[in-house]
């Protein structure tokens, strides 16, 4: 039984590319993965939104009126739903002028008991610390 | 000998990051090193057959199969490359098409995880 813990990092903010979406579908194909690994082996996903990547957590988002994709709103509540740890940094919250009621913190809908932690940076340097790999988005 | 994960994002035209990512995954196999290469996102166009050789645009399926007869293993994000229309019948042989979590599990036992983000 091993545990092979991932990091991924985002920061590139949502829609002008496709790295934020693809940054958390796969930290959420990280539920699936053992139908790869031996029984017991499991691969975990944390997920840091840094720089202009905390834009991705703006709620509201309205893709799926504009656009008919899913939004990035939605995937980070999927990330949520799956018991992913997620991370904001607060310092880059700031810097964009937005704060916790700006952004997405809970998918209390879909029935999700983790919600979005904002901390600052230094909380974020201690997850980085603690994974395996990382993963930059 | 250890084993490489390199998964790539970038598109094979447009970018240097996959010529980079398949010069890599040479080097590191002549080594005695284990390779897996993921592909996602636009990267997924590396796996198109078929594709014309110019002199003024990347053009890696030459170089791939061969590193493919010395051992790599190159797998496409099975999704982004339905969502291009590139299909089964599309793929290179010996290219492989997987789901997201394939990438993952194949993190799990690197040693070294080598992640080539997107444009």
């Amino acid at each position: 039984m091993a545990t092979t813990k991932l990091g991924f990092i985002v920061q590139r903010p949502p829609y002008k590319s496709e790295n934020p979406k693809l940054a958390l579908t796969h930290a959420i194909a990280s539920q699936s993965v053992e139908v790869y690994l031996n029984d017991g082996d499991i691969v975990t996903a944390d997920i840091a939104f840094v720089g202009d990547g905390v834009l991705n957590c703006k709620k509201d988002q309205k893709a799926m009126d504009l656009y008919k994709l899913t939004s990035t709103e939605t995937h980070v509540k999927m990330a949520l739903l799956l018991d992913l740890n997620v991370l904001v940094c607060k310092e880059d919250l700031d810097r964009f002028g937005l704060t916790e009621n700006d952004i997405v913190l809970n998918a209390e809908e879909f029935g999700a008991e983790m919600t979005v932690k904002v901390v600052p940076f230094a909380e974020i340097t201690k997850m980085m610390e603690g994974v395996n790999h990382l993963l930059f988005f | 000998m250890g084993k490489f994960t390199i998964g790539c994002f970038s598109s094979l035209v447009g970018s240097m990051s996959l010529d980079f990512a398949v010069k890599l995954a040479g080097t590191a196999l002549e080594k005695g090193h284990k390779v897996d290469l993921w592909v996602s996102g636009n990267a997924t166009m590396l796996s198109l057959k078929g594709q014309r050789a110019f002199k003024d645009y990347s053009h890696l399926e030459k170089p791939l199969q061969e590193l493919m007869q010395k051992g790599l293993t190159v797998t496409a994000c099975e999704a982004c490359a339905e969502a291009r229309g590139y299909h089964k019948e599309h793929t290179i042989e010996g290219f492989k098409r997987h789901s997201m979590d394939w990438y993952l599990a194949s993190a799990f036992d690197a040693d070294r995880v080598l992640h080539i983000g997107g444009e």
